[in-house]
């Protein structure tokens, strides 16, 4: 972990400005902030670790705990939510078993939301590991789920 | 690429470049903008430009994945030049077709047609279709022929030649002065008259000097920014560089939300080719001395940062918090030092108005700039057109055209036949007008009067199914979520607010409520410290004002009108049920009791029932009603 936090460092330049660039490649390149590399960034970058979770709490980019192998989102976009988006959050809630941010037990499913994607023509949409599933109806959330259950 | 390095240099290059391209030469272009992607259009492209190496047209015909020229309700689409043909609705499966029918054969794909609903004839020509030709898109309109990642292809319909237009015929001030004139103001939602920005910029004292291009669009259900962004980067860049050039910075930023990974890619990519062949970097277009970079900034996507003060502290690596404005940005902004940010829409209009020019800039829009740049609203301007409508897209308009016009001219009207309720513009900061002011002309000023605002151009249609209290939730809901909690007004306000309006919806509250409520958003509004508070209480202010009956039906009659509040809804099976039983299979509860086949047996056990809807939405046969009134 220590090379890959010094090769994100180099690229970013070893300035405390670019500590939210440097926060977001460790979450591109892990799926989360694991604790050891931000206890790496604190020490190479010089900034405390309470900035660096003020920081890492504060944008929702970022995730302090693995997520999992799937990640299922649902716009919540002003376009989506006319077009019944809280009804499909509700749906996966159900259908998964968990609140929407959390992670199934099995580390199969992450259920998060976000505020429109730009796609508002398909809306209500979910995207399911950076795929955009249009015009969804809550009757249509079981059989996504039970796909992407049934393809791993 | 080697460096162009006079305006010479550019234009022969230019020459070059047009030359080698006959106008009448065949090319296919197939928009992959981010609407599209969900189509697969990159697997269109793909398989256009298989078909057409095997008809051996390879040579002659090219595919341009370009960007979006903003008809995304009828994606993917595709259209074939110099004819303009266009096919709408295009699938991976039509490109045999499309190139053995249209490409080889000329033959007119029918099936692939636009249909207009008035007239019910097909449509041939992209110019003919109703949705474009009530627009101006002076912005929009080269999307559809880029290639977003080719300097080339901007360069050769005259790209960068506003840019060196300004570096060879003007001084900075000249080039403030003309923007002032052109009355061209802020695009992000403020408003404000870009040219007087840029002088205060200008004229603050200090040497380094900073401009920034923010590509935030925190507003949900807007995406004009990253349209432009995806499909034609350079004309932002161009835009920027004119800029930097006037206000004397050396360094710029481009912000870019964090959910537009595409966006980003393509400005990075811009940055990268505009550097190589020396439109950034040290002596621009061979002007001694002027020297500007670009820096791509990822945002960590909070709505708060799109305020300009959160924005620059978040470039300096620190949490996206606003501070108090009484020293400005354009005096002391990142660093410390004077910078100059706008939107990216604003950005893209600075080449447009230096190439044709101030007249030609004003006479497009409202009101008059001559004296004073607030005296109107000048150019076109880009809207997200949303919602319940029935051509989802971007529209660009000229300011002053009205709410109708685009609502049902451009937008085809309220979608399935519904009824329209009402229109939401200025996303989260602004409000929501009944159909009493469907004729009221959009600009700047006149929304404003009307108690709601046009804002950054996110325009949502709402129809008779929409519970307005529910919307004022939303938006709370929203704001209590990104407010970054610095003041206390912002921080509880909202959240009190939200509960208040959660009561309603929920069926929880009582007379007092609408008071509160009222209270409250006047204590957010004037207690707090940007942009974010003083403007959040908006969505409800402009609801309690247009539908307060609807919020009284919630609260006296524990009705919901539109039927979406769970507690005051209930379902049941009405007499239109033929028994397929499709709901029983289908409810998750197990709330459905009845036996197949013997029509009007099936019972809802409201005990079991959560009103989640899935009996409802898969029903064939409008057999599942839903009353109000019946809170339980
Ligand atoms: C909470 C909040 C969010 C904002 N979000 C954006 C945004 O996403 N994009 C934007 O261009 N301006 C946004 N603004 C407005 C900016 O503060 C600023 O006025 C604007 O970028 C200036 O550019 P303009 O004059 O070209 O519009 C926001 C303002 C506030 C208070
Ligand atoms: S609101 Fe969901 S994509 Fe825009």
């Amino acid at each position: 972990m220590e090379e890959m936090v010094d090769k994100i460092i180099e690229q970013n330049g070893a300035k405390e400005s670019a500590l939210l660039a440097v926060l977001m490649d460790i979450q591109g390149e892990y799926n989360y902030l694991p604790r050891p590399a931000l206890e790496l960034v604190s020490k190479k970058l010089g900034v405390s670790m309470s900035r660096i979770s003020y920081m890492a709490t504060f944008f929702t980019a970022f995730s302090l705990e693995e997520r999992g192998k799937h990640i299922t989102t649902v716009c919540m976009g002003t376009a989506c939510h006319v077009r019944g988006a809280t009804r499909l959050v509700e749906e996966l809630e159900r259908v998964l078993e968990i609140k929407a941010g959390e992670t199934t037990d099995d580390k199969q499913f992450t259920l998060e939301t976000v505020n429109c994607v730009g796609a508002c023509a398909l809306g209500p949409l979910i995207i399911t590991d950076g795929e955009f599933q249009g015009n969804m109806t809550s009757p249509k959330v079981s059989r996504l789920i039970k796909k992407l259950r049934k393809e791993d | 690429m080697q460096q162009i390095r006079s305006m010479k240099e550019l234009e022969s290059f230019r020459e070059g470049l047009v030359k080698g391209r006959d106008p009448d030469r065949k090319f296919i272009s197939v928009c992959t903008g981010t609407g599209c992607q969900a189509y697969k259009c990159d697997d269109l492209v793909a398989n256009l430009r298989a078909e057409i190496k095997r008809v051996g047209l390879d040579a002659e015909i090219e595919t341009k994945a370009t960007g979006c020229p903003g008809f995304c309700e009828r994606g993917t689409l595709v259209t074939i030049y110099p004819e303009k043909i266009f096919y709408q609705r295009v699938r991976p499966e039509h490109a045999t077709e499309i190139v053995e029918r249209t490409l080889v054969k000329g033959e007119i794909v029918e099936e692939l047609l636009f249909v207009d609903d008035a007239t019910g004839k097909t449509i041939v020509n992209e110019d003919d279709v109703p949705f474009y030709k009530q627009q101006q898109q002076e912005l929009l309109g080269p999307n559809r022929i880029l290639d977003p990642t080719s300097l080339d292809d901007y360069l050769a319909i005259g790209g960068y030649g506003a840019l060196s237009k300004v570096l060879n015929e003007l001084k900075p001030d000249d080039v403030i002065d003309q923007i002032t004139a052109s009355g061209l103001r802020g695009r992000g939602g403020g408003g404000f008259p870009a040219g007087v920005k840029w002088r205060t910029c200008r004229d603050a004292p200090g040497d380094i000097r900073y401009v920034i291009c923010n590509a935030d669009e925190g507003d949900p259900g807007a995406f004009m920014d990253r349209c432009l962004l995806e499909a034609n980067p350079h004309s932002i860049l161009e835009g920027m560089i004119i800029g930097a050039y006037a206000i004397g910075a050396a360094e710029g930023y481009v912000y870019v939300r964090n959910e537009y990974p595409v966006a980003a890619a393509n400005v990075g990519l811009a940055v990268d080719k505009a550097r190589e062949a020396g439109l950034l970097g040290k002596n621009i277009l061979g002007k001694k001395g002027f020297d500007f970079d670009v820096e791509i900034i990822r945002g960590g996507g909070a709505f708060v940062c799109g305020e300009s003060t959160a924005l620059m502290a978040s470039i300096e690596g620190f949490v996206g918090e606003p501070r108090a404005k009484h020293i400005h940005t354009v005096e002391q902004g990142l660093n410390d030092k004077p910078t100059n940010l706008n939107n990216v829409e604003t950005w893209a209009n600075v080449p447009l108005i230096m190439n044709k020019g101030v007249d030609w800039f004003t006479a497009i829009g409202t009101g008059d700039v001559s004296e004073n740049p607030w005296g109107g609203s000048k150019g076109t301007k880009i809207f997200s057109l949303v919602g319940k409508v029935k051509n989802t897209g971007l529209v660009e308009v000229p300011m002053g055209i009205t709410l109708r016009k685009i609502i049902y001219d451009i937008g085809g009207g309220v979608s399935d036949g519904k009824k329209f309720k009402g229109v939401q513009t200025g996303g989260p900061s602004g409000g929501c007008l009944p159909e009493a002011f469907l004729d009221q002309p959009v600009d700047f000023d006149e929304l404003t009067k009307a108690g709601s605002m046009m804002g950054s151009g996110g325009m949502i249609v709402l129809d008779e199914d929409t519970c307005m209290v529910d919307f004022a939730r939303y938006f709370l809901n929203f704001l209590r979520d990104e407010s970054c909690g610095k003041c206390t007004s912002c921080r509880e306000g909202l959240e009190q607010m939200y509960q208040l309006t959660d009561d309603i919806c929920e069926g929880r509250a009582g007379p007092d409520h609408l008071g509160l409520l009222n209270e409250l958003a006047e204590v957010v509004k004037d207690a707090s410290l940007c942009a974010l508070g003083q403007t959040a209480a908006n969505p409800v202010l402009s609801t309690l004002r247009y539908y307060r009956d609807e919020y009284e039906a919630h609260i006296y009659r524990r009705e919901c009108p539109a039927k979406v509040c769970k507690p005051l809804i209930r379902f049941s099976i009405n007499s239109e049920c033929n028994g397929c039983n499709l709901c029983l299979r289908n409810c998750p509860y197990d709330a459905i009791t009845g036996e197949k086949k013997k029509g009007d047996t099936y019972k809802i056990d409201q005990e079991k029932c959560t009103q989640c809807r899935i009996c409802f939405e898969s029903c064939k046969f409008d057999a599942v009603s839903i009353d109000t009134g019946v809170m339980r």
